[in-house]
């Protein structure tokens, strides 16, 4: 048994790539990475447990297609293919596991057993436990469902991958990567949020001090997406980021069901909201009554205080 | 140019679904039921690319049982032309792209638009398992799409920011959510597609195998998080936060 691992792209190794590596050391056997870029190599060869990183270089490695090829000439070799369940691996996986005639298992969120793995459906409204009979396993993983390996303690050895042809049907174009000052909100210990009780674009911005002094990701309700009050890629939900940080900070979000899918395995809730019924309440560890406009500079306030 | 667009059934997105006490799945009798709503945004997509001139014929496809022809029609009110039913339950994605392949194969379509992700088993593959049966490109997670010289231009959410390909025709591309807002059907349209032909097939008839390769051993409730406590004041909850959970 051997589990290759797609791992996300950059130079250091995805929270969730190393949820990913997590998930392949409980299928068991050998576990190898495959890094997309020269950059993210040497610190796939530092995880914990993995025996091998491969390497594929070349510009068509930002593509579905071509990396699906790659994937496919790689997967004789393998019991097992998995990759992060981020857009990236969720845009290849699928695609790998219908050339090798497989389907795939998408967002995994238990293994109990060889071929038996359990997944949320419904957006997280009820939990599957599946059986496969494909031979060869092709699935993305849940990463708020495995705890990380650490990102240091290994010495993998690190080869380059044998080029597959590129299918030649798609280009390239660009990127806008949002540059961002605080931590990727996936991997952010701390993350604060707002709905839309928020009210605008512009108010969105309280959350901004409570951010900086808890060195927090901020993120957001699909409503207050929806409303304009903050760009798509800070919204958390089950159509957006699932997150599982150490402490979630809900403010002025109601906790529809579509929200909580997204933030209910952190480990610690606070939901400020004036509504005393808001759903929210029932997943909140702590929860605070009350105007989100004058909590939040109490709370910074408190918080300087040492 | 033509457009093939699938649609699936599924629990409408307002219902809160509840997991059978025999834990064989959720409950789907007398619930209503909906199009996908990520399926919404592609038939929108494609009902646009026809309004601009780009694209002549939209056909809708559900692979489900006989009561999707309601969300065919429901496709064929918002603008699509005509229809074709496959019936068959419970199919996996592989199975679906598999009947949708043949169907590329007889109808010639130079895009196949399909939603992202089905709000009920979660999966987000059937595009891309079609697009690699079909040898095309994908666009997936589409937030905005240009067709020009044979090419489409897809701008893609990725994690982070966004990307733009452009993709040889045909391709396959799937509608994320801000793709566009999908219109609601008038009541004249939906008279008018009460008109319009829906063909209905079985997968046997286009030579798929449909066995599934997943076998569901249960479905039960997900663990629930127990309600905590309410805090009296902020200088409260700091010190809960601080002292008691020590998360900060």
């Amino acid at each position: 048994m051997a589990v290759l691992v797609l791992a996300d792209r950059g130079e250091t190794v995805s929270q969730p790539t190393r949820s990913a590596v997590a998930a392949a050391q409980k299928l068991g056997g050998e576990v190898h990475v495959l890094v997309l870029g020269a950059e993210g190599a040497a610190a796939a060869a530092k995880l914990p447990g993995v025996a091998k990183v491969l390497v594929a270089k070349g510009d068509s490695m930002a593509l579905a297609e071509p990396v699906a090829a790659l994937l496919v000439s790689l997967a004789p070799g393998y019991d097992a293919l998995l990759a992060p369940g981020s857009a990236a691996g969720k845009n290849v996986l699928p695609r790998v596991a219908a050339l090798l005639d497989v389907q795939i298992i998408s967002d995994v969120a238990g293994v109990e057993g060889p071929d038996t793995f359990r997944r949320f459906i419904y957006a997280g409204n009820a939990l599957a436990t599946v059986k496969t009979s494909d031979a060869k396993k092709v699935m993305t993983i849940r990463a708020a469902s495995f705890d990380p390996v650490p990102a240091e303690g290994g010495n993998a050895a690190i080869e380059d991958a044998a080029a597959a042809a590129d299918p030649g049907v798609s280009t390239f174009v660009g990127a806008e990567i949002v540059k961002l000052e605080r931590p990727e909100l996936t991997a952010a210990r701390v993350v604060v949020s707002g709905g839309r009780a928020l009210g605008s674009l512009e108010n969105f911005k309280i959350l901004d001090g409570v951010a900086d002094r808890l060195g927090a990701a901020i993120g957001a309700s699909r409503a207050a997406v929806d409303a304009g009050y903050a760009p798509n890629d800070m919204q958390v939900g089950q159509t957006g980021k699932i997150v599982a940080p150490e402490l979630y900070i809900a403010f002025g979000i109601s906790g529809a069901i579509q929200h909580l899918a997204g933030m209910k395995d952190s480990k610690v809730i606070v939901a400020v909201n004036k509504d005393e019924e808001a759903p929210i309440f029932q997943v909140a560890d702590y929860g605070l009554v009350g105007d989100v406009f004058k909590i939040i500079p109490e709370l910074e306030t408190e918080l300087d205080k040492k | 140019m033509k457009i093939l667009v699938p649609v699936k059934r599924v629990v409408d997105y307002n219902v809160k679904v509840r997991v059978k006490a025999d834990g064989t799945g959720v409950e789907t009798a007398n619930v209503k039921m909906s199009m996908n709503p990520f399926d919404e945004i592609a038939v929108e997509e494609a009902v646009r690319l026809k309004e601009k001139g780009m694209a002549t014929e939209i056909v809708a496809v559900s692979v489900g049982p006989t009561a999707a022809q309601e969300q065919i029609r429901t496709a064929l009110a918002m603008g699509a032309d005509r229809g074709i039913l496959v019936e068959a339950e419970g199919t996996e994605p592989l199975a679906v792209a598999k009947i949708l392949k043949a169907l590329v194969e007889k109808e010639g379509p130079q895009i196949v638009i399909l939603g992202k992700q089905a709000i009920d088993d979660d999966m987000n593959a059937t595009g891309q398992m079609l697009a690699a049966l079909l040898g095309w490109g994908q666009g997936t997670f589409a937030s905005k799409v240009e067709i020009a010289d044979g090419s489409a231009r897809v701008t893609r959410e990725i994690d982070g920011g966004l990307e733009t390909v452009a993709l040889k025709l045909p391709a396959i591309v799937t509608a994320d959510l801000r793709l566009n807002e999908p219109r609601y059907a008038s009541l004249p349209n939906i008279m008018k597609a009460r008109k319009k032909p829906i063909e209905t097939v079985k997968p046997g008839d286009l030579g798929v195998d449909v066995t599934p390769r997943l076998t569901v051993l249960k479905v039960e409730e997900p663990p629930k998080r127990q309600a905590g406590k309410k805090v009296g004041s902020v200088a409260e909850l700091v010190d809960k936060l601080r002292n008691e959970a020590k998360v900060i």
